[in-house]
């Protein structure tokens, strides 16, 4: 090398170490602005969230009244059951506020606690019949605008609809440590609800989970015998490139236009019933079956061909490379391709409005024929019901789907290290 | 350094090689459709016969009727230059170009009597008698003993346990591996080295007992010590194999086989004993490849 062209390089190579530098520059700056993103957003979901996950409850002196129950400790479990619980913590508020008098009054003193506390005392007195005619102190759930008070009213946030005179008897009742938040357990098994305090996500997660379930019955296995096929039999000519083709239009077709079809075909057709996880398996999987069969092809073709090439050549059918070197060496890609397109259909939620999953349901479902939500339907409807105390609930229920979503993706790493074989 | 450049180069200048090619050339053009391969490509009483083999990928011709015949328990080396056909011809000994969907095969293969390409004959079976060893050493990536049990477990050629540990166990130490990996049967085949996967691979072939062994380059991936010991494989197994190899390295040819068969442009140029065809080629082009001016 001469001297002058010695220092050509040198020079150069400052060029291409600044240009480099600049390079790694923009993806650090890329990676920033990307966190910088997935950070605010997780940020606000959960600062809004967070609130949800506990739960204003109300200590109150209860004199399980038999006058009041018409019931004594003896009567039957029948007739407990069908007591008057609903009058009853009507009753222990009326004593709770001797002051308050007036019918009106009383109606909207009675509004302290959720409509759910006759409930509450009713598994009491259920669990323990003994109790009837006993005084103890329990904590009663309280109603969504005491907890929207209690949690965020007093720092002078405007959040409820606690008129002067609710506020008044909260704030007597906090006085007297009769106040507290607990756990809320009931956002996890109750079902949806009009009452924010009493509504769950237990429905919405049944749906999410049967819906899912039957999407992966259906879309894996189609889809993975149609990649098989697609590779490894079928002759290549134009028919197949048609198909081809097809299949990858079908990954880019909005979602919504598969829940026409679902709803004119399933249910119109078919007669399968609405709303039903069967029938939102059946739409999602007709949705998340190209990216299924993609993902699969691609698996496929990445098996080496070299070991095709040493089993057929020790005398293995097509058949026999394909069950017993192509699939084992494929599955943990195909396995991975089908749960990020299971991912994909957990948060779909627009072909499922098509097919009636955005009703309002309160049992949680027990099998895939029962009516259902599912988790961002439940979203949807709840970011659009007024209550302060839903827009906490939403949020909640988003970190719940987004729970959902990185339990899933986990496993899609976990079993792809699991399966995966070096070769 | 400088010298032994200049002592290689001395060889063959540029003024060396310009009046031979220009010799070359006419006679390059003069084999036509109706060439004849010199030498002795047939034999009496052969265990494979090929006549007039055309073979065809889509549109193009990459064997052009070739006559060869293949003698029970010989090693028959293929040579020529790269791209002059040896694997495709190679390939249709087994009928591994089954698996490509453009390619076509014309002309008479006949095994033991039984044209391979006959509608009546399945390529499944007809692989498990005419086994095929890869450039590329390609175990599968599971355990040694699975490697080599594949065969004949997918064959039914065994119903016990014992059997298959015999067949795993006698055909790993035919290919000369069993010491090496008796204690970790169970390690992974494709954790061994080249050399070894390689022998792995001859061992598996030999598992299922083949007629014919084709090897295509066997030792193309391998270092020269993995390379001896795959040479003294083959000439052991000579005892018991008819054997067809695929090879770029001449000295090997030399050294393994009995009979060696030259490629070009996908004709079969010249076919004789080895010690002949090497020391006395008859037509120029194959003296041509053989003394390094081409190829
Ligand atoms: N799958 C294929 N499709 C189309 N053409 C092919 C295919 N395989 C080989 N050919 C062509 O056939 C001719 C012979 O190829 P082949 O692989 O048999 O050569 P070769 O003698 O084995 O060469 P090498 O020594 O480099 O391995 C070449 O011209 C090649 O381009
Ligand atoms: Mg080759």
């Amino acid at each position: 090398m001469t001297d002058s062209v010695r220092k050509t390089v040198r020079d150069n190579l400052k060029k291409r170490y600044r240009a480099e530098r600049y390079f790694r520059w923009f993806g650090v700056i890329s990676v920033g602005f990307g966190l910088l993103c997935l950070v605010a957003l997780f940020g606000d979901i959960f600062s809004k969230g967070i609130g949800a996950f506990r739960q204003t409850a109300v200590e109150l002196e209860v004199f399980f009244d038999p006058d009041v129950l018409g019931v004594s400790a003896s009567a039957e479990e029948a007739k407990i059951r069908t007591a008057n619980f609903d009058g009853l913590y009507k009753a222990v508020l009326r004593e709770r506020f001797p002051e308050v008098t007036t019918r009106g009054d009383r109606r909207v003193l009675y509004r302290l606690l959720s409509t759910e506390a006759a409930f509450d005392l009713q598994a009491l007195s259920m669990a323990n019949p003994d109790l009837i005619g006993q005084t103890r102190k329990i904590w009663l759930l309280a109603d969504d605008d005491v907890d929207m008070y209690f949690k965020y009213g007093r720092s002078g946030e405007q959040v409820g609809r606690l008129s002067e005179a609710q506020q008044a008897w909260a704030e007597q009742l906090i006085a007297q440590g009769a106040v507290k938040t607990r756990f809320n357990t009931g956002l996890f098994t109750n079902g949806d609800s009009r009452d924010p305090e009493i509504a769950g996500v237990k429905g919405a997660v049944l749906g999410s989970l049967f819906t899912l379930m039957v999407t992966f019955l259906i879309s894996f296995p189609v889809g993975v015998a149609a990649a098989i096929y697609l590779e490894e039999f079928a002759p290549k000519n134009k028919l197949t490139d048609f198909i081809e083709v097809n299949i990858n239009n079908l990954a880019a077709v909005p979602s919504i236009i598969f829940g026409l079809l679902g709803l004119a075909v399933f249910i119109n057709y078919f007669g399968v019933p609405r709303s039903v996880p069967l029938v939102g398996g059946l739409v999602l999987s007709l949705m998340t079956l190209p990216t299924v069969i993609i993902s699969s092809r691609a698996s496929i073709t990445a098996v080496p061909p070299s070991i095709r090439e040493a089993a057929l050549g020790i005398g293995a059918s097509k058949v026999q490379v394909v069950l017993h070197h192509v699939l084992p060496l494929a599955m943990p890609g195909m396995l991975t391709g089908a749960i990020i397109g299971m991912a994909r259909a957990l948060g779909e939620t627009a072909p499922l409005l098509m097919i009636g999953m955005v009703a309002f349901i309160i049992d949680p479902p027990s099998g895939v024929l029962d009516p259902a939500t599912v988790l961002p339907v439940q979203i949807y409807l709840w970011a659009d019901s007024a209550e302060r105390a839903f827009t906490e609930r939403t949020s909640a229920a988003i970190m719940v789907l987004l729970v959902f979503l990185i339990v899933m993706n986990g496993l899609a790493v976990w079993l792809r290290s699991r399966l995966e074989t070096r070769w | 350094m400088a010298g032994i450049n200049t002592m290689i180069d001395e060889g063959r200048t540029q003024d060396d090689v310009a009046p031979l090619t220009a010799v070359e050339m006419p006679r390059q053009e003069s084999i036509d459709e109706n060439y004849e391969t010199v030498g002795s490509p047939l034999l009496h009483n052969p265990l494979v016969k090929t006549r007039n083999v055309n073979v065809f990928y889509a549109e193009k011709q990459a064997i052009f009727n070739v006559n060869l015949d293949i003698a029970k328990n010989e090693v028959i080396a293929m040579i020529g230059p790269s791209g002059c056909g040896k694997s495709t011809f190679l390939r249709c000994l087994n009928r591994m170009n089954d698996t490509i969907d453009t390619c076509r095969v014309q002309g008479d293969i006949v095994l033991e009597g039984q044209d391979i390409y006959d509608r009546s004959v399945d390529a499944v079976e007809l692989r498990a008698r005419v086994g095929i060893v890869f450039q590329k050493p390609n175990p599968f990536p599971k355990s040694v003993y699975e490697n080599v049990a594949y065969g004949p477990r997918i064959h039914g050629l065994v119903n016990r346990k014992s059997d298959l540990d015999d067949i795993v166990e006698d055909s790993l130490k035919r290919a000369g591996l069993w010491e090496e990996v008796k204690d970790e049967l169970e390690g992974s085949g494709t954790g061994l080295s080249g050399g070894q996967q390689q022998r792995l691979c001859i061992a598996r072939t030999i598992a299922v007992s083949p007629d014919i062994i084709l090897m295509d380059e066997p030792c193309s991936a391998l270092d020269p010590i993995a390379t001896a010991k795959i040479e003294e494989l083959i000439a052991e197994l000579r005892e018991n194999y008819t054997i067809a190899i695929v090879t770029h390295n001449m000295q090997q040819a030399a050294r393994v086989s009995s009979r060696t068969a030259y490629f070009h442009l996908g004709k079969l140029i010249e076919v004789g004993e080895t010690e002949i065809v090497f020391t006395r080629p008859v037509h120029p082009l194959t003296e041509a490849y053989i003394t390094g001016r081409f190829g």
